[in-house]
Parts: structure tokens; sequence; C-alpha cells
């Protein structure tokens, strides 16, 4: 049953949905992950001494984060919508058009779950280590 | 999509002779070839998949006997029955094999096997690269593997790690056996993964859309996408790991500015992911045969969905976790270890999910449940200590010592080998038609469930009380002898198990034939016949449910009767369907390669290549290179990008699909994309390995005579040329397209000219500065992106050349242009490796 709420229009249901928007909030945590590397990894390597002091670093990685989770936040919102989109009955896994984008659309909204956490999982080592000890 | 003169009349599938007709012409049409050579040539699916599992279940067996041996030299302190040598031998390959030799093979062999019958097709797109695949991989593993007999196996740990295997007073022949061997099976798996890829993505049957794909499909698909992204980076790391090892340019010395970390690096980023490579596909068999067990849907599909590709992504930001004791800053080792920490969720999910659906179904008990339940519980407990050695203090206290050894079995024999023992016992019905034992498989498994925890849980004592990983033996006073005796008994049962399997198998033969279908499963690969048609599939079904066996009404005698799609061979041809992406809805009807001793060919000629390199007999490995290049072109030239006798072709239920297709729709175009993705993911690895000398030294690049870079004029010249003939290529298909077949043809000479000039052009650079690339790495990594770029402008030039040819031959016209279509996505990628490689080596020595 849907009710009237659901078939209101929405912009998010008229975005294309394909298997590249399925990688998407991933494809963000892999490149805050390879930013938050890579800063440190050229730094700490370049450094002559390892006590030498990420400066910068703290504030980068903090707006990097924000960023990186408005991205995926915002991802996911649109395939809530979309994984919500109202037609068919349930348990939507029939092959129908409106079944296939709900389909692709919960995946996306879990894989944004998942790459929230694990972007702030990267971001946590920031907190602990100030240096290239 | 139907518009025609003459009117088509559909066969009428109520006539039971028309129906044998179209019976005798199928059965007639995939008859497989016969004599004692020819039978060798078969390309179809069934037979190269199962050639293939028999293949890496034989390496899996030798390597296990390597154990053996090794289990036994570790029985009682201070053993003698091998020397140190042998002992680093046997481990060597031991690792080695199973991991190339047998996972990733063994993945790619059953996916061959089950892939076209879950997906209701004749067979993957391109069955005679399945062919070069196997082959490839048969002559490379016999090749590692039998060097042990030789005392010439390769005895550097499976992770190679230089300066021990660079240095050639240190270690003889069998680093290059590794080397180029393994280097070479890499090529098959990308092959097969490139086939696999282009199979979930466009060879499905009309109605399943990727919301109806069977969930190994969703599992072959993230793993092969895994394997164009990690293998790509180990063969970069070959490619300077042969480079120190045969010409001594110094990438890993660090004497001369080199540095052992690199090839650490470059081979975990490979060999991190390669365990979820391995895992994946084994944990996909679960997520067939637990339906089927629990008799109900899968609990939770799109949550599957999100724990493989989940699982694809994190795997990649795992790497340093096999490098937290090099000294690399604490800060960076965290980030590794916070990934190694999250993907534990993806991977936990999938293993509820699997509980759930358990939970929720009507079980039937079976032997392949039993070892599926068995495997998890093993899994776990491997999962567990992976968690505890991701955290890079407990690390540093385990690291190198017989704790890991537990932790890595245990992942991978619940990871891989016992979810494969499963399969086998689940699927061995579908290949065969008999069912194997349920009593010795239960006999079997309880005596490998046991024999494995009692080899390998002592062993997590014995690597906290101190045991190093990698000695052939150890002093009585360690007091870990009692821990090491438990541990051979052990691992002489689970051998023992492994035994009772391969009687059950060879028993097999003289057993009675089982039912169609015997455990009653839902999904499409269980219309095969217990006496298998080499057809595939009688005709291929519209899909409206992911069960369909079960939800479809009548479905098994629907396709059985030919009333689905392509229920015919009219013109005698191997035909499949293709589909689009994400609907499936049919684009194409494709001709599928015939038996053929090309693809057997070109893989020995290629395998000269490696072999023969390895003995530094470089002349015979130039012509065997050559050699190679003609059996590729013939192979291409007869086979392929045929003009069909007719535009178009009836499917059956009023749709008539193209038999030819060009461009993004094609197979043969995703092919070539997917190739090129694991080509420019290599060439990365080389560039980070640029980047990476310019981080640890102060001053980079350096100067002095033969250290000076290549300039600036060079480079340009040469990226200039690259790009011309980039736009030249572009322009010829855009004109060609347009009906212009002289213009085209005109642009195509100009883009071989500034193509093969660029080459030219490349190399002067590091050439007129005389950089000497023994001196120090500086020059040897500017030689080795600027020889990589023009080996492929070369390639590109053959492109070009061959495409010209197919055009004045008349196999190329505007409306069947794949193979200009084709080439053009090569020259994309040629232009971007040119702007890289010329950019870098001009461009960056100015702002470093």
């Amino acid at each position: 049953m849907t009710t009237s709420k659901d078939n209101r229009k929405h912009w998010a249901r008229d975005l294309k949905v394909t298997l590249w928007t399925l990688i998407l909030p991933p494809t963000i945590w892999a490149v805050h992950f390879m930013f938050c590397y890579l800063w440190v990894a050229v730094t700490c390597a370049k450094s002559p001494t390892p006590g030498t002091a990420l400066n910068g670093f703290p504030l980068a990685t903090l707006i990097a984060t924000i960023v990186a989770l408005l991205g995926i936040v915002a991802a996911g919102y649109i395939a809530r919508v979309q994984s919500q989109t109202p037609g068919d009955p349930a348990p939507h896994d029939e092959g129908t058009a409106i079944d296939r984008l709900r389909f692709l659309a919960l995946s996306t909204r879990l894989l944004a779950g998942l790459s929230f956490v694990a972007v702030i999982f990267t971001a946590l080592p920031v907190i602990v280590f100030g240096d290239c000890r | 999509m139907t518009t025609e003169s003459t009117p088509y009349v559909a066969p009428d599938q109520n006539d039971p002779a028309v129906r044998k007709g179209q019976e005798d012409r199928l059965r007639e049409v995939w008859k497989p070839p016969s004599g004692w050579f020819f039978r060798w040539t078969d390309v179809n699916n069934n037979r190269i998949g199962v050639w293939y599992t028999l293949t890496a279940f034989g390496f899996m067996l030798f390597a296990g006997v390597l154990a053996l041996i090794m289990r036994t030299q570790l029985a009682v302190p201070n053993n003698d029955l091998v020397t140190a040598n042998t002992f680093n031998q046997l481990f060597t390959l031991h690792g080695s094999m199973m991991m190339f030799l047998f996972a990733v093979p063994m993945f790619e062999a059953v996916s061959i096997i089950l892939l076209p019958q879950l997906l209701g097709a004749r067979d993957l797109p391109f069955p005679r690269l399945s062919g070069f695949g196997y082959w490839s991989f048969l002559i490379g593993g016999v090749f590692v593997s039998g060097s042990i007999f030789f005392d010439a196996a390769p005895d550097g740990g499976w992770f190679m790690y230089p300066p021990l295997t660079t240095r050639t007073d240190l270690s003889g022949l069998g680093a290059d056996i590794w080397m180029l061997g393994l280097s070479f099976i890499e090529v098959s798996s990308v092959a097969a993964a490139v086939e696999l890829i282009v199979g979930v993505l466009k060879c499905r049957p009309p109605g399943m859309r990727l919301n109806l794909m069977p969930l190994y499909a969703w599992y072959i698909l993230v793993v092969a996408v895994m394997i164009l992204f990690a293998f790509p980076p180990l063969i970069a790391g070959d490619v300077l790991f042969e480079m120190e090892r045969l010409l001594n340019w110094p990438f890993f010395n660090a004497e001369k500015g080199g540095d052992p970390l690199l090839w650490q690096h470059l081979f975990w980023i490979f060999g991190h992911p390669e365990v979820y490579i391995v895992f994946l596909p084994s944990i996909a068999l679960f997520a067939m045969l637990i339906p089927t067990f629990a008799q109900r849907h899968l609990l939770g599909y799109p949550w599957i969905v999100l724990a493989a590709v989940g699982t694809a992504f994190l795997s990649f930001g795992l790497w340093v976790h096999h490098m937290f004791t090099t000294g690399l800053p604490k800060i960076s080792l965290a980030f590794f270890a916070a990934a190694s920490e999250a993907v534990a969720i993806p991977t936990g999910v999938q293993i509820f999910v699997f509980i759930a659906t358990l939970w929720a179904g009507n079980v039937k008990k079976s032997t392949p449940l039993l070892y599926a339940s068995g495997s998890l519980a093993v899994f776990v407990i491997g999962g567990l200590t992976g968690v505890m050695v991701a955290v890079a203090p407990f690390d540093w206290q385990a690291h190198d010592t017989y704790f890991i050894v537990a932790h890595l079995h245990y992942v991978l024999i619940g990871g891989t080998l016992l979810p494969l023992f499963a399969g086998l016992y689940y699927y061995w019905p579908l290949v065969t038609g008999k069912k194997l034992s349920d009593r010795l498989g239960r006999i079997a498994f309880w005596i490998m469930f046991v024999g494995m925890n009692l080899t390998f849980f002592p062993m997590h004592l014995s690597g906290l009380l101190g045991m190093p990983r990698r000695v052939f033996t150890y002093p009585e006073e360690l007091g870990i002898g009692g821990l090491n005796l438990a541990s051979t008994a052990g691992s002489y049962l689970f051998a023992l198990g492994v035994l009772i399997v391969c009687i059950d198998l060879a028993l097999s033969p003289r057993r009675p034939k089982a039912p169609r279908n015997p455990w009653n499963a839902g999904t499409l690969e269980w219309l095969a016949l217990p006496d298998d048609e080499d057809w595939g599939i009688r005709s291929v079904p519209l899909i409206e449910s992911r069960y369909p066996i079960w939800d479809q009404k009548n479905f098994v005698q629907k396709v059985d009767e030919g009333r689905f799609f392509l229920p015919d061979a009219e013109e005698m041809r191997r035909e499949s369907i293709i589909t689009t992406v994400l609907d499936a809805r049919p684009l194409q009807v494709i001709r599928l390669g015939t038996p053929s001793v090309k693809p057997m060919m070109t893989a020995v000629a290629l395998a000269g290549v490696f072999i023969l390199t390895t003995y530094h007999l470089y002349l015979l490995s130039a012509l065997s290179g050559i050699a190679t290049l003609a059996c590729v072109l013939w192979w291409l030239w007869t086979g392929t990008a045929e003009i069909p006798e007719k535009p178009t072709k009836h499917i059956g239920h009023g749709i008539e699909v193209p038999l030819y297709t060009s461009g993004p729709s094609a197979p043969g175009w995703w092919a070539m994309f997917i190739t090129m993705m694991a080509d420019a993911t290599a060439f990365s690895g080389l560039v980070f390995g640029y980047f990476f000398f310019w981080t640890i030294h102060t001053n980079f690049p350096p100067t002095g005579a033969g250290l000076d870079g290549p300039g600036v004029f060079w480079p340009m010249v040469a990226l200039a040329l690259t790009l011309t003939g980039w736009a030249a290529t572009v322009g010829a298909r855009e004109v060609h397209r347009r009906g212009n077949v002289a213009a085209g043809r005109a642009l195509l000479v100009v883009g071989i000219v500034t193509t093969l000039s660029s080459l030219f052009a490349g190399l002067a650079g590091p050439w007129v500065s005389g950089m000497d690339p023994e001196l120090h790495v500086y020059p040897a990594i500017v030689w080795t992106l600027a020889i990589w770029t023009a080996v492929h402008a070369a390639i590109g030039v053959i492109m070009q050349t061959y495409t010209l040819a197919r055009s004045l031959a008349g196999k190329m016209t505007p409306v069947y242009d794949a193979d200009l279509r084709n080439i053009t996505v090569y020259h994309h990628f040629l232009a971007l490796t040119g702007i890289v490689t010329f950019c870098t080596i001009g461009l960056f020595p100015g702002v470093a």
C-alpha cells in the first residue's frame, strides 16, 4: 500500500541510476582515504626527522572528512528517496523497472552507510597522532 | 523492433518434428571436436571449465603434499628430513601454488563452468579466450611447480621480498621462474576476468535485470573487477623486478637510490585484495546452495550486494597491514588498521544473511550444507584473529610468527577450501549427472574439520611462544615440540580427509545417474540434464524471478520445448544473446567462437616468451614474441568482427535483433575497455614507482653524467605526436562512420605515421640525454616509463595497420566497423598513457 506522501513527485527520483552511481559512496571513501594517506606518506617521507609535525593536516582532514561525509549523505539521501519509489507491491524483488530501481537504490543506501562509518574510521587516527613518529 | 518486407513465420514449437529438427541442428553445431589431438582444441565452457577445475585441483593436491613434507620435517625438534634450502623451496612453492595455481584459477574455472548455466547463456562471450586462458594456466603452472624436481624452485617466500630475491648471488633461477611463470598466469587471470565481467554484464537472459541476477554472478562481477585492479600492480612490480634481475636496473637496490619497500607496496596492493578475491567466490557458492537447502529465497539480497561491493572497496585499503613492522609512520599504520577493522563489517553482514536465511527457511540437512556451516565456523575464527592482527601493536608481537600462519590458514581453509568442497558436493551432479556419496562426504568432512583444527589451532600457541615462520627446524629448549607434533598429526588427518574425497570422486563413474535437479534448487543452472547436451540451454528463457524454476509456471518444460528465445541454429552457427547491462533487454545475437587450435598455439607461443626469458635465451624469446603476435593476428583476422550474411535475426516472440553491433553495445568493445582498465592500472603502478622514488630522495631527480633527465623538448614532441595519432584515429572513426571510407583510411595512415613517430620521439628523450639505467634508480624509472609507452605505441600502430588492412580487405565497412571502434578505445588509453608519461618525465623535474 502506498500513502499519498509516498506518491509525491520528488526530484531525486528523476536522477539516473546505474552501476556507477552504486559505487559512488565507496568511491568517496577511497578518495578520502587516499587523500589522508598520501598527505601523510609524502610529508613524512620528505621530512628529515621522524618527529616532523603534520602541520595543517588535522584541519585539512577535518575539511576533507566533512566534504566526504556530506557527499555520502547526499548520495545516501537520494538513494533513500529512490529506494522508496512507490508503484509495486512488497517485497520488491520482482523483475519490474521500479523494483530494479529500488534494489539499486537500497544497495547504494547501504553502501552509503558503510562508507560513512569507514570515512570516520579513517579520520580517527588524526586525533591521536600529530607527527611522523 | 520488427520491421520486415516479407512476413516472418515463427516455427511451431507445438510440433515435435520442428523441435526435433531444432535439436538436431543444435546438437550438430555444438558437437565437440574428436580425435586424440583435436579433442583438446574444444572451447566449449563445460569442457574448458572441467579441465581447468581438474588442473587446479591437481595443483592443490601437489601443493598439499609439499605441506605434508614440511609438517613431517617440523614434527620433532632438530629434525633433518629435508635441508634448509629444500624447506625454503617447499614453503615458497606451497604458498605460491595454493594462491596462484589453485585459489584464483579455481574460482575462474568454476565460474567458466557455472556462469553460462546461471545466466541461461549458451556459452561465455569469448570461448576461445577461455581456451587460451586454460592453456596458459596449464603450461605456466607445470613450469612453476615442476621446478622443484630440479631443485630450482623459488625459495624467497611467496611474497618474494627483495633484496634477497633480486640479488642474483643470493637467489638462483627460482626467483625468475616465480616472476616470469606467475606473470604468465596473471595474464590468463586477467583474460578470465575480462571474460567473466562481459559475461555477467552482457550475456544475461532477457528479463534478468540486475536485481534478478543470481548472487553468484554478483560476486563474480565484483571479484573480476577486483582482479583488474589488484593483479596489474603485481605485473608492474614483476616488470621492475625482472628488469633488476636481468638488466641490473636498481629499482629495489638502496645503494643506487632504489627501495625494497616499493616491492612490498606493489606486492601487497595485489596481495591483500587477493585474499578477498579468493574468499568472495567461495562464499558466493553459499549464496547459491543455502537458499536451496533452506528451500526459500535468500533473505537480504541487497545486503549481499552491499557486502560484496563494500568488501571489494575496503580490501584495497588494507595492504599496509602486511607492512606494520617496516617502520612506516604510526599514523599511516593507523589508517590501514582502521580500514582493516572496517572491512569486518561487510564480511560479517553476509554471514548473518546466510544464518538468517537458514533460520527463516525449512532446512534440509545435506552434505554441502555441512561443509558450508563448518567452513563458516572455521572462517569466523580466522576472521577474529584477523581483527586481532589488524591492531598494529598486537601485530608487532605476532608478525612473522606461527600465529600468522594459524590466522591465514583458518581464513583460507574456512573461506576458500572448505566452501569449495561444499560446492564440489553441491555441483558435482550438475557436471557429471551423478551425486557423490553423502556418507563418504560426511566422514571426510569430520576428519578434515578435526584435522584442520588440530593442525592450525596449536600454531596460535607456538607462534605466541616465539616460533618464527619459515624456519626449517627449532630447538627442543623452546618447548614447542608437543604443539608441533600435534600440528603434524592434524595435517595427516586433514590429508586423510582429502584422500577420502578423492576416493569418492574416483568412485563416481561407477554410480548411477541422479535425477535432474537433485536438490530441488530454484536457479537456472539446474536446468542441466543428467545426460548433458553441449548446447548449454535448449532455449534462452525470459526471466521474471530470482528463482525461476520455483516461481515461473511450467518453466522447465517451456525451456525444454524451445518455447523461449533462440530455440534453433538455422544458420548452423554457435550463438548466444547479448542484452543490456541494467535491464537485460535483447540487443544482439552474437556468433561464438568454435573449436580451434589457435588459442592453444597462442598460449604455447606466449609461454615461449616467458619461459625462454627465464633462461636468458633472449633471441629465441623474441622469436616466440613474434610468433605470439602472428598467432593473435591470425586468430583475430579469421575469427572476429565477421560481417554476417544478413543484418538481423528473429529470436522468437516477435523480437528481431542485429547479428552485428559495434561500439559500447558490443561485447568486444567492453572487452577492450576492461582490458585497458587493467593495463592502465599496471601503468599507474609504474607511475607510483616514479613518485615513490621522488618522496624518498631529498634531491630527485638527481643530476650528473648519466643521470640528467630527458629534458622537455623530446617528451613534448612525443606527446604532441601521440595526441595527433589519437586525434587521427578518432577522426578516422567519425568520418568512416559517416560513410567516407577513403578519408577514414587516409586518417588511419596519418595515425600510423604519427603514432610510430611518437614511439621514437618518446625514447629519444632519455637516449639523447645518455641516461644510464644501471647507474641509479632515476634513469631506470624514466627509461621504464618511456619504454612502456613506446611498447604501447607500437601495439597501437599494429592495431591501426590491422584496421586499415581490414578495411582494404573489405572486412570492415561504415556499418560493420567494430574493429575501428575497438582500437579507438585503445587509443584513448594510449593518449592517456602518453600524457601521464611525458608530463611526468618531461615536466615534473621542473617543478619537483
